[in-house]
């Protein structure tokens, strides 16, 4: 999954670079006209361009195999028995789908960074408040651009969680995580349903355009942090309640 | 049939291994075990016997933490459970329901990622340890290899390694010997026996008979969620006693003598044969002496040993089908 993350930077650079004409400004992926002028707009393209469907793709396949997976292969009944821990066992296993998201958006900005380097000339970056920085600090920025997405993630995983400590079908735990990902999204577009919209994991999974702002704007950070870390709590203690009473009859 | 507790009026109760008391667990309305009282002595060998779907391997999952029971008491290696769970499993090896691995890992790997998930396994004695244990059950030369490309007998023999990673007082074993070949089941038997001779219990669930009785020193039957006989496995052979049939046009006078041996005289099916019960300290020899000297025509004379198979069907029914 993650090759298939590094290959969307790469498609993007290629198809940019390849393409005869001018992208349009305002037109395609935030950022995706900047990118012939300078490389490291590869990288921030590319995860723009992951972080409705492809990011939340991959992390609902992780974290709705956590425990479900194991339970289809059998393995759970003999990781409980050996004994690991019930409290353990999920900790362990959030941990993993966390790792999971740090390594996906970490390998798109990676492989964005260099696919830009090769392709592309690389100089100082404009930023949406109109200073110019230079490439060190934009590196700097990617990875805080990259951070801010994988806080994104860890709300979805936690739901991914929940959902796995639910079924022995590790694929049904996946399919309803993603769905619920994209519904939440869905949502989020409907301006009926504004008084809703705060509360939906996915409603800061685009706000990271201030950390691209002198000085970075941490607002919608903390504000994503927070909704995330609320999901967190509540599908966490869900799941623990669940898996700890649960019988495992798999 | 009496509880080995009870075997010993006046003397300390035995250290019982496992002891359950109104043992229950439902799924909805229908109970999979209806109030059992399990009591397996320590260092027995415990052959958990019953019909596909009599609750054994619920049971066990009970036993072990990974279903809560629905009412009773359950004490494991002499600890509440589910209270002491965490201090009891570690002293526990299990191979519950087939063996659950890794297909894309080796067997090896499996092996050394499970007791990694046991913070009482040492890691610096891991590697040696699942070595052993594999080189135990016959696997040292497929450790290698994917367990995707293993035979059921192998993954089999690789969850008895799982089970003996480290030292176990207790072992509980679901269906040991399934989808072994014959070599498989003899080393199986040795293997119970080895662990049995180094100081464990083992409580073994099965539906084979033989198997059963050529390894285990005690029998608990179980059926359609209830335990239904429980005790050593001589006493419990000797319950369906072992019994004479003799052949004779002079049934009357035959039974007459048989009863005032001792034996309990009955109808035996066959015409004209008797059937003696109760064949307690009187040598066969003495029974066709009596018999002849009443002047007892004897056309046939047979001594009947009752088979765990006999005693077994007795005790679970005839049928086939499936109960509850």
């Amino acid at each position: 999954m993650l090759v298939a993350l590094a290959a969307v930077p790469i498609l993007i650079a290629l198809a940019v670079k390849l393409s005869s004409r001018p992208a349009t400004p305002g037109r395609g992926p935030l950022f995706l006209d900047r990118i012939t002028q300078n490389g490291l707009f590869v990288a921030v393209t590319a995860l723009v361009v992951c972080v409705p469907l492809f990011l939340p793709l991959t992390v609902g396949v992780v974290a709705g195999d956590t425990i479900a997976g194991e339970a289809n292969l059998g393995t759970l009944r003999y990781l409980l028995l050996a004994p690991s821990g019930r409290i353990r066992l999920l900790l362990v296993k959030y941990a993993g789908a966390v790792a999971f998201c740090c390594a996906a958006t970490a390998t798109v900005a990676a492989a964005g960074a260099l696919a830009g380097v090769v392709f592309f000339p690389i100089g100082p970056v404009t930023l949406l408040s109109g200073d110019t920085i230079g490439v060190g600090e934009s590196v700097l920025r990617s990875l805080l651009i990259a951070a801010y997405i994988t806080v994104s993630l860890l709300g979805l995983s936690a739901i991914g969680l929940l959902i796995s400590t639910f079924t022995d079908v590790p694929v049904g735990a996946m399919a309803a995580t993603i769905v619920l990902s994209v519904v939440s999204q869905v949502l989020d577009n409907l301006p009926q349903l504004e008084w809703l919209h705060p509360w939906l994991f996915s409603h800061h999974w685009l706000g990271f355009a201030d950390l691209l702002r002198q000085p970075v704007s941490w607002t919608s950070f903390g504000e994503n942090a927070l909704l995330q870390a609320g999901y967190i709590a509540v599908c966490g203690a869900l799941a623990y309640g669940k898996f700890t009473t649960k019988d495992i009859l798999s | 049939m009496t509880e080995t507790r009870e075997a010993a009026p006046g003397s300390l109760p035995i250290d019982l291994a496992i002891e359950t008391h109104g043992l229950v667990k439902r799924f909805g309305h229908r109970s999979a075990v209806d109030g059992i009282d399990l009591a397996v002595p320590r260092g027995a060998v415990y052959g958990f016997l019953g019909p596909n779907g009599s609750g054994k391997t619920t049971t066990i999952r009970v036993l072990l933490g990974l279903a809560s029971a629905n009412g009773g008491e359950i004490r494991v290696l002499g600890r509440e459970m589910p209270q002491q769970l965490a201090s009891v499993l570690p002293e526990v090896g299990a191979l519950v329901e087939g063996p659950g691995f890794y297909p894309f890992l080796s067997g090896a790997d499996n092996l050394l990622r499970l007791d990694s998930a046991d913070r009482h396994g040492s890691s610096a004695t891991r590697h040696r340890r699942v070595n052993e244990a594999l080189d135990r059950v016959g696997l040292g030369h497929a450790a290698g290899k994917k367990v995707r490309a293993y035979s059921l007998g192998m993954k089999q023999r690789l969850g008895l390694a799982n089970a003996m990673l480290r030292p176990r007082e207790l072992l509980v074993l679901d269906e040991p010997t399934n989808g072994l070949d014959p070599q498989g089941t003899r080393e199986v038997r040795s293997l119970v026996r080895s662990l049995a001779a180094g100081g464990a219990t083992v409580f073994v669930s099965s539906h084979l008979l033989a198997e059963v009785e050529q390894m285990c020193t005690h029998v608990g039957v179980m059926s359609a969620g209830r335990l239904v006989a429980q005790g050593p496995l001589d006493e419990l052979r000797s319950a369906g006693q072992a019994h004479v049939l003799v052949r004779t046009p002079d049934g009357e006078r035959a039974a007459r003598v048989l009863a005032r041996l001792g034996l309990v005289p009955g109808e035996a099916p066959g015409h004209g044969v008797i059937q003696g019960n109760g064949l307690d300290g009187i040598e066969p020899e003495e029974i066709v002496a009596a018999l002849v000297a009443d002047g007892v025509r004897v056309r046939g004379f047979s001594v009947e040993n009752a088979t765990l198979e006999e005693r077994f069907v007795s005790l679970t029914g005839e049928g086939f089908d499936v109960v509850g």
